[in-house]
Formats: C-alpha cells, sequence, structure tokens
C-alpha cells in the first residue's frame, strides 16, 4: 500500500512507492555544498565581484588599448618665449673690404678706448682710432713712413725704408706740424703726426673698420647685403654723426629720418623713397634660429616697449590678431612671449572618452594601471596564499597526524613564529629592499616570500586542530580496520574532510594579503613604480595636492581593494554556511 | 591550575627569548644600518676623517662590531636589569621615549575598544535574534565591509571628507597650530578634535570581527536547549535574551577581549603613521624604518611579552568566568 495514494497513482500501473529509491533524489555532498551556497545571496554577489573583478584585471589588459606603461601626451597652448630684445652696450665691428680687424686689436681698441689713448699697438701693428659719435668710431692701422726732428725752426726728415712719402708731402706735413695739427690729408692718404720726446713720428693711416653701438636691420631680406657691406654702414652712420639726411652710396641715394634713437633709411634711387633699413640701439633676436625677426615686428616690439605696454598684437600668417607678451627679466632686455602649441605629459587628466578614469600624474592611463594593478594584486594574493597552504599543511598535517611528542614540538615552533610581530618585520624588509634597491620585479617575488613566511601558522593550526578530531572519529578507526596503507587513509579518508576548512580558510586569507599587499605599496615598503597595483595607485593620495585636487587618481583603486576583499569574504562566508549547515553562518 | 600556569610562564619566556633573538638577528643582517648612516654623514663633513674610521669607531661604540649571539646575549642580560639603552633615532632613553608616547596609543585604543563593545554587542545580538532578516545581512554586510576595508583608504577617504572638504578637523598630528597659546581647556578640546579621525577609522576597522563574533556566539547560545527550557517555561522574550543568553554569550567575549590587549599598544600602527599621531605605532614606525635597534628590541620585545601574556590571561579568564571549563 503507498503510504500517500495519489489518484494518478491509483491508476498507473508502474505507480512508484513514496519510499522508492528512484523517487528519492539523491545529491552528491559537493551538490549540497553547491545549492547551500548558491541559496546565499551574499556569497552570489561575492562570486559575480570576483569574477568581475578577475575578467576586469586579467582579460582587461587584453581589451585595454594602452599598455602598462604607455605615457599620453597632450598640445598645450603655452606662453612661450618668442624673441628677445636687447639694448646693445657693445660696439660691433664692420671691417672694410680687403681688410680685417683681428681679436687682439679689438681687445687693445677697447682698453685704448676706456684709457682714452687714440693710438694702440696690437699684434704687431700700430692703429689709430677717431670717434665720430657716441657711438661711432673709425679705427685705422697705421704704419710709419717717416720721423721729424724740429732743428732751430726746420725739421730733419728721416724717411722708413721702403716708405712712400713722397716729396710733395712734406711740404703738407710742415704746415700741419706748424699748426701742431694731429693729421693731415695728402692725395687722398691720410697722415698723422704723434709727438715722441722731441720727434714727431709720421704714419699714414689707412681706415681698416668701424665700431658701432648701432645695428642695422634690413626691411626685406635681399637688402641685407646692402646693409651689411662696409662702405653703406660707413655712409650711413657718418651721415648719422653729421646730421645730414642723405647719403649716396654705390651711386645709389638714400635719405634718412630719425625718430628718437631709430633711424629709418629710404631708398630714393627709384624716385619714391622706399623704406630700406633701419639703424637702432636695438636687437632683435629670435628664441630659437628658425625665427627671423622682421623689421615690422622690431618696430612693433620697440613701439610697445617705448609705450611701456605689456603686451601688444602683430599679425601674422595664421592670426590676425596674435597676442605677443613682453616681460622684462633684467633692465634693457625685453623678452616676447606668444602662445605657442607644446607638446606636454598629459597628466592627472580628467575622466574622458579616452581614459575613463583620467591619467595618473605620470601621464598613464588610469583604467589600464588599475587592469594590471588588479593582475598584480591578485596574483600576490594567490601566491602568498597558496605558499600559505604548503607550509601550513605540512606543518599541521605532520602536527596533527602523529600527534604526541611531534605535535608538541611542531606546535611549539608554529607558536615561536608565530609571535614574530609581523608588521614591524615587514616593515624592516621593506626598507631593506629600499636600500638595497632591489629591482621591482624581484621585489615581487621577495616580497610573496615574506608574507607567505610570516602568514603559515594560522592555516597550520587549523589543519592540525581538524586533522586531531577527524583521527579520534569512527570512521577513520574504520579505516585503520580495514587495514588500509597510510597514504590512502591520508589522502582518501583525511585530507577530503580538511579540504572544506583549507577552501574556507584560503579564501578567507586572500582578502587579508590583498590588503597587506596594498598596505605596504602604499606605505611605498611594498610594490614599486613601473609596476602597477592598487596600493601603488593609491599611494598618490599621500601627496596633499593629489588627495585635494585629483578623487579620481586614488578613490577608483581604493574601491577595487574594497570591493575585491569584500568578494573574497563573502565567497569564504559563503563556502563555510555551505560547508558547515550546522552552523548557519 | 598552578602547574598549568607555571608550564605557560616557562614556555612564554623560551618564546619571548626566541623571538626578540630572530628580531635581533633579522635587524642586525640589514645591509645597512644606522651607525653606517651616521658614520657616511659624519665622513662628508669638512675636514672629517675617513668613513672607514668613522665607522668602525661608531661600530665599537654602539656593540655593532659584536657577533649577533654576543650582541644579543648582552642585550639580553642589560634588559634583564632593566637597562634598554638610549634609543639612537630619537637620542633619549628608551624607556622615556616609551613613557612619552604609550599615552596617546592607550587613550586611542580604549576610547575605541568601548566604542566598539557600545556598537558590535547590541548590534551583534540583534543580527542573531533575527537571523536571515533584513537587519541580519545589514549587520553582516556591514560587518564584512568593516573587515574588507585597508586602513589607509579608509584613513583618506575620512581625511578627505573632514578634514579637506568640510574642513572641520586636521589632516594630522595630535594638536593643531595654536596649541601653546591655549588655556587648559583649549588644549584638552584641540587634542580630542585631533583624535576623533584616528578614533573613527580604529573603530570602523576593528567593527566587524567584534561583530561577527558576537553573532556567532549568540546563535550557538540561542540554539542550546536551556534556551529552549526557558522559552518553553513561558519566560518573555526579553528575559530569555538579556538573562539566559546574553550572559552566556559573555564568556566567549571576554575571551575575546583579552586577545585585545596587545592590539591596545601596537594594533593602531598603521593608523598612528597614516595621521602621524605621535603614539607608540607611529614612533616606532619611525624607529623601525631608521633602524633604530634599542627602541625597535624593546618594542617588539615588549609587544611579544604582551601577547604572551594576553594570551595566559585568555586562558585563565576562560576557566574563571566558565565553571565549566577546568584546565588540566
Amino acid at each position: 500500500m503507498p503510504i500517500n495514494p495519489n489518484p494518478q497513482d491509483a491508476g498507473a500501473p508502474s505507480a512508484r512507492r513514496l519510499d522508492d529509491e528512484a523517487r528519492i533524489k539523491v545529491l552528491s555532498p559537493s551538490m549540497l555544498v553547491f545549492k547551500r551556497f548558491v541559496r546565499n545571496r551574499l556569497a552570489v554577489v561575492g562570486t559575480c565581484i570576483l569574477a568581475v573583478m578577475f575578467v576586469f584585471s586579467f582579460a582587461g589588459g587584453l581589451i585595454s588599448p594602452y599598455t602598462q606603461s604607455q605615457t599620453f601626451y597632450k598640445n598645450d597652448v603655452m606662453w612661450k618665449e618668442y624673441a628677445s630684445l636687447s639694448v646693445n652696450s657693445e660696439y660691433r665691428y664692420t671691417a672694410a673690404v680687403g681688410a680685417d680687424l683681428p681679436g687682439s686689436a679689438r681687445t687693445q681698441f677697447i682698453l685704448a678706448l676706456n684709457a682714452n689713448k687714440p693710438n694702440y699697438t696690437a699684434g704687431g701693428a700700430d692703429y689709430t682710432w677717431t670717434r665720430l659719435d657716441d657711438d661711432f668710431i673709425v679705427i685705422s692701422r697705421t704704419s710709419e713712413v717717416a720721423t721729424a726732428l724740429p732743428l732751430a725752426g726746420e725739421y730733419a726728415f728721416t724717411l722708413r725704408p721702403g716708405a712712400d712719402f713722397p716729396a710733395e708731402a712734406q711740404s703738407a706735413l710742415i704746415a700741419a706740424l706748424d699748426a701742431k695739427q694731429a693729421g693731415f690729408e695728402w692725395n687722398g692718404v691720410q697722415y698723422i703726426t704723434t709727438r715722441i720726446g722731441k720727434s714727431y713720428s709720421i704714419s699714414s693711416a689707412e681706415e681698416i673698420a668701424i665700431a658701432a653701438a648701432r645695428v642695422f636691420d634690413a626691411y626685406e631680406p635681399g637688402y641685407e647685403t646692402v646693409t651689411a657691406q662696409y662702405g653703406f654702414r660707413r655712409a650711413a652712420l657718418t651721415a648719422i654723426a653729421e646730421g645730414s639726411e642723405a647719403f649716396e652710396y654705390n651711386g645709389a641715394s638714400y635719405s634718412q629720418r630719425a625718430d628718437g634713437d631709430i633711424v629709418t633709411v629710404y631708398d630714393n634711387s627709384t624716385g619714391q623713397p622706399v623704406e630700406f633699413a633701419i639703424i637702432s640701439k636695438y636687437i632683435a633676436q629670435g628664441f630659437s634660429p628658425d625665427v627671423r625677426v622682421s623689421v615690422a615686428f622690431k618696430e612693433a616690439i620697440l613701439d610697445a616697449v617705448n609705450a611701456r605696454a605689456a603686451s601688444f598684437i602683430f599679425p601674422d600668417d595664421e592670426d590676425p590678431d596674435r597676442e605677443y607678451q613682453i616681460t622684462t627679466p633684467k633692465p634693457d632686455t625685453y623678452t616676447i612671449k606668444r602662445e605657442t602649441v607644446t607638446l606636454l605629459y598629459d597628466t592627472e587628466a580628467r575622466p574622458s572618452l579616452a581614459h575613463w578614469l583620467g591619467t595618473d600624474s605620470n601621464g598613464m592611463d588610469m583604467m589600464t594601471r588599475l587592469m594590471y594593478g588588479g593582475r598584480v594584486s591578485l596574483m600576490v594574493g594567490f601566491v602568498v596564499v597558496a605558499l600559505e597552504l604548503v607550509i601550513g599543511v605540512i606543518f599541521g598535517g605532520i602536527a596533527g597526524y602523529f600527534g604526541g611528542r611531534t605535535d608538541l614540538l611542531l606546535m611549539r615552533f608554529i607558536d615561536l613564529f608565530n609571535c614574530i610581530p609581523s608588521t614591524p618585520i615587514m616593515f624592516i624588509m621593506g626598507s631593506v629592499m629600499d636600500t638595497m634597491e632591489v629591482n621591482p620585479y624581484a621585489r615581487i617575488y621577495l616580497l610573496m616570500f615574506v608574507l607567505g613566511l610570516l602568514g603559515w601558522t594560522g592555516i597550520a593550526r587549523v589543519v592540525r586542530g581538524q586533522i586531531l578530531t577527524l583521527r579520534e572519529q569512527d570512521f577513520m578507526i574504520a579505516a585503520e580496520a580495514t587495514g588500509i596503507r597510510t597514504s590512502a587513509r591520508i589522502f582518501r579518508h583525511l585530507v577530503p574532510n580538511v579540504m572544506p576548512l583549507l577552501i574556507v580558510q584560503a579564501t578567507l586569507s586572500l582578502g587579508g594579503v590583498v590588503i597587506t599587499e596594498a598596505t605596504l605599496s602604499f606605505l611605498n615598503l611594498g610594490l614599486k613604480y613601473p609596476l602597477a597595483s592598487w596600493g601603488t595607485i593609491i599611494n598618490s593620495a599621500s601627496n596633499i595636492y593629489t588627495l585635494t585636487n585629483y578623487w579620481y587618481l586614488w578613490i577608483p583603486a581604493g574601491l577595487m581593494i574594497l570591493v575585491t576583499v569584500l568578494g573574497f569574504n563573502f565567497v569564504g562566508d559563503g563556502l563555510r554556511d555551505a560547508f558547515d549547515p550546522k552552523m548557519k553562518r | 591550575m598552578w602547574k598549568f600556569i607555571i608550564r605557560r610562564v616557562m614556555l612564554a619566556i623560551v618564546i619571548i627569548v626566541f623571538g626578540s633573538l630572530i628580531c635581533y638577528a633579522v635587524i642586525r643582517m640589514l645591509p645597512t644600518s644606522y651607525v653606517e648612516r651616521v658614520a657616511r654623514q659624519r665622513s662628508t663633513m669638512p675636514g672629517a676623517r675617513p668613513y672607514t674610521e668613522i665607522l668602525a669607531q661608531l661600530d665599537a661604540r654602539y656593540g655593532m662590531n659584536q657577533p649577533i649571539l654576543i650582541g644579543f646575549a648582552r642585550w639580553g642580560w642589560n634588559a634583564l636589569r632593566g637597562l634598554w639603552g638610549d634609543s639612537w633615532f630619537f637620542s633619549q632613553p628608551v624607556t622615556k621615549k616609551f613613557a612619552d608616547v604609550i599615552g596617546y596609543s592607550i587613550v586611542l585604543n580604549v576610547i575605541t575598544l568601548f566604542l566598539e563593545m557600545m556598537l558590535c554587542i547590541p548590534l551583534g545580538i540583534l543580527a542573531a535574534r533575527k537571523q536571515y532578516s533584513r537587519t541580519d545581512y545589514t549587520v553582516t554586510v556591514i560587518a564584512l565591509t568593516c573587515i574588507s576595508l585597508p586602513t589607509f583608504f579608509l584613513a583618506t577617504i575620512l581625511k578627505y571628507i573632514f578634514a579637506i572638504k568640510l574642513g572641520w578637523v586636521d589632516l594630522y598630528g595630535i594638536v593643531g597650530r595654536y596649541y601653546e597659546q591655549m588655556n587648559a581647556t583649549g588644549k584638552f578640546w584641540d587634542m580630542a578634535a585631533h583624535m576623533i579621525l584616528p578614533i573613527v577609522t580604529l573603530t570602523l576597522l576593528n567593527l566587524g570581527g567584534l561583530m561577527r563574533f558576537t553573532r556567532t556566539n549568540m546563535l550557538e547560545v540561542l540554539n542550546a536547549d536551556y534556551i529552549r527550557t526557558a522559552r518553553a517555561k513561558g519566560l518573555p522574550e526579553r528575559k530569555v535574551i538579556n538573562k539566559h543568553a546574553f550572559r552566556n554569550t559573555l564568556i566567549p567575549l571576554v575571551t575575546y577581549l583579552s586577545y585585545l590587549l596587545p592590539s591596545l599598544f601596537g594594533g593602531s600602527l598603521i593608523t598612528e603613521t597614516l595621521f602621524q599621531i605621535p603614539g607608540i605605532g607611529y614612533i616606532s614606525y619611525q624607529a623601525i624604518v631608521g633602524g633604530d635597534i634599542p627602541f625597535t628590541m624593546f618594542y617588539i620585545t615588549f609587544l611579544t611579552a604582551l601577547t604572551q601574556i594576553s594570551l595566559m590571561v585568555a586562558d585563565v579568564m576562560y576557566a574563571v568566568v566558565d565553571p565549566r571549563v577546568r584546565i588540566s
């Protein structure tokens, strides 16, 4: 008779009885555990979190278009130095055609100028200079042609051998000597007389260079060949010194007009005055060799400087309203800046489509760093826990299985190990690795080793306790009674019973290890740049500026750690409940 | 009982000795030491003697030229006589420095412990009473979140919100900028204000463990036969929980709390470092990173001893509060 008569069953010939074996669905123990685990909502949430984290960390790096240490750049507009303007205070030399003014002659010239001596000697040659203007001096090379000794109103001449001093010149010389003139001209050649003791030295002077504090700027690049010429410069500067407004050079006539200390030269050869060059005491230079400062631009700078303006506008090809700023780093020197497009590290960029979480302070993509960081953090967690498990199971297993004296000895050893304060030791290890400048990649392995070595005692204790209880249970006595091998007893009967506990313990300590590694990295004692781990990423927040201004540089990494560890804890908790239904969480 | 205690004490002594020996060996084996750093510094001064000469002199002065075992024996003998030496890093007797800073840590941790118990025990009991309810889930999630929080992240978040965004408290330190100008009351409140964030951090971090511990024990007690008996005889639920169940939950709690004893002195190392509270945690961090052997050795020995004492206290307490337990 069925215990539970069912109207459908009644008519059916093959009606099964309620206690029929086929009706009872037998679940395997692992299936039971799984069912209980799935029923726990927190455990399922934890599993989902971990799945997402693993995909994010391990697959994310493959999907991400960037690499771990790829730096990004951005174009930014910055005020950068473009040109400079300075007041020229040094003489610039222009040598005459076919003549040369050597460096020693220039040096000696400056000395003679400062001492106000019209004649000087440099490199075996004699020179003299004549000041035509405050800023304009003509330098001539002199060579002695004769000496004259005054004798009772007459002059006794001694000619230098080979010197060209015709007798007709002597009358001009006598006239000059009588008039006590320093020099005279005869037949187009300048002669100067210098009194040495009682006698006079007569030298012919040949103009070889001009020294001018004014600089020439041609309006057109094509004019530079003219403005660079000695004759042009000499003529223009002489005209300035004499106050005349026109001069001729090389068959062309020029006129000039002074505006303050800036003189504009016009070319009159076409009948219409054409702006040809300006002569001023200001030097304008581009900051880089490819910048050519045009005269118009120079005039614009000079206008702005004279007006004491901080900025001015000067059109260029790209921008008709191009703005320039003027700064004065030192007296009489002006720096002209303009907005220039510059390539920079794209650091601390705000989150955008290209960089979902922005970039860090090295210009690396934060999202990608988080992915690779997760890889390292999780790997460290797994390796450390695996190490802990190996050591813990060996020690705990031996102690638990053999018991007695072995157990006592090993447990005392574990006590000993357990009393080492792990935090100070990890700090010491961190600073040791710092001073030894261990390679960042070797550091990971050392860190894993130290963490594993310091953390296995908990697992050893748990394993030992579990094995001690299991050993006393009936099924172990039964197993022993059947006479199976010791190894079979351990691996077939003991280990499967320790497994659940180990899995729970391992899951829970994974979270702990992730936190420990992150803490060490945060304190700069763990992993190092360029390797990313979640702890090193947050480390940037130990800088107050970053902490205050760039939340996206540290909050995501912190949340990653929190969520991952939470996932491990949820799963560990769920597993514990599932394995041990008696306890119900 | 006495035999057990004596055996336990003997074991504790062996452990303390070996623990400090391991630490001493680790510190001595460091590739660079405080002494070398000082010697390098001095040798760069004008008119200084060569580095090796200064190093040899300093090594002899600090006892670093002896083998590790002899050095340790010497240190141990001095320690036994109460001569802990002078801290290298702080240039003060170790015990004086310790006495100066330990107060901050004790205040910090005692308040934390008090807050923890005030929060965790009621919440844990509540969760256990309403097992599988919404409350239970909430408490479990809170507890697990607290366990999962990295100290530095929590501390940084708290700093960001309360010190930077709201500006209610200072970022670092134990006293403010105007501490010296304050009167006694002002000084007290200034210091109290600086303790708020560290205490909140520590409390939140330790919340989870105690909460879950209370809950688990309460659940175990609630499943016990005597609770069913109490209910069966018609006692009001309030009485069942408060009198019959709660008292029995206290037994494991007392043991748990005595395990927490060492953390009163060493548990707040990272929190203190993050907030730069000059308690024993932050000071010992500086000493460790700075290679200060006397201070580090003193601190580690102290911690080891404290751990052993707390373990013994836990064992004994267990027997004291629970007459069913008889120590053999």
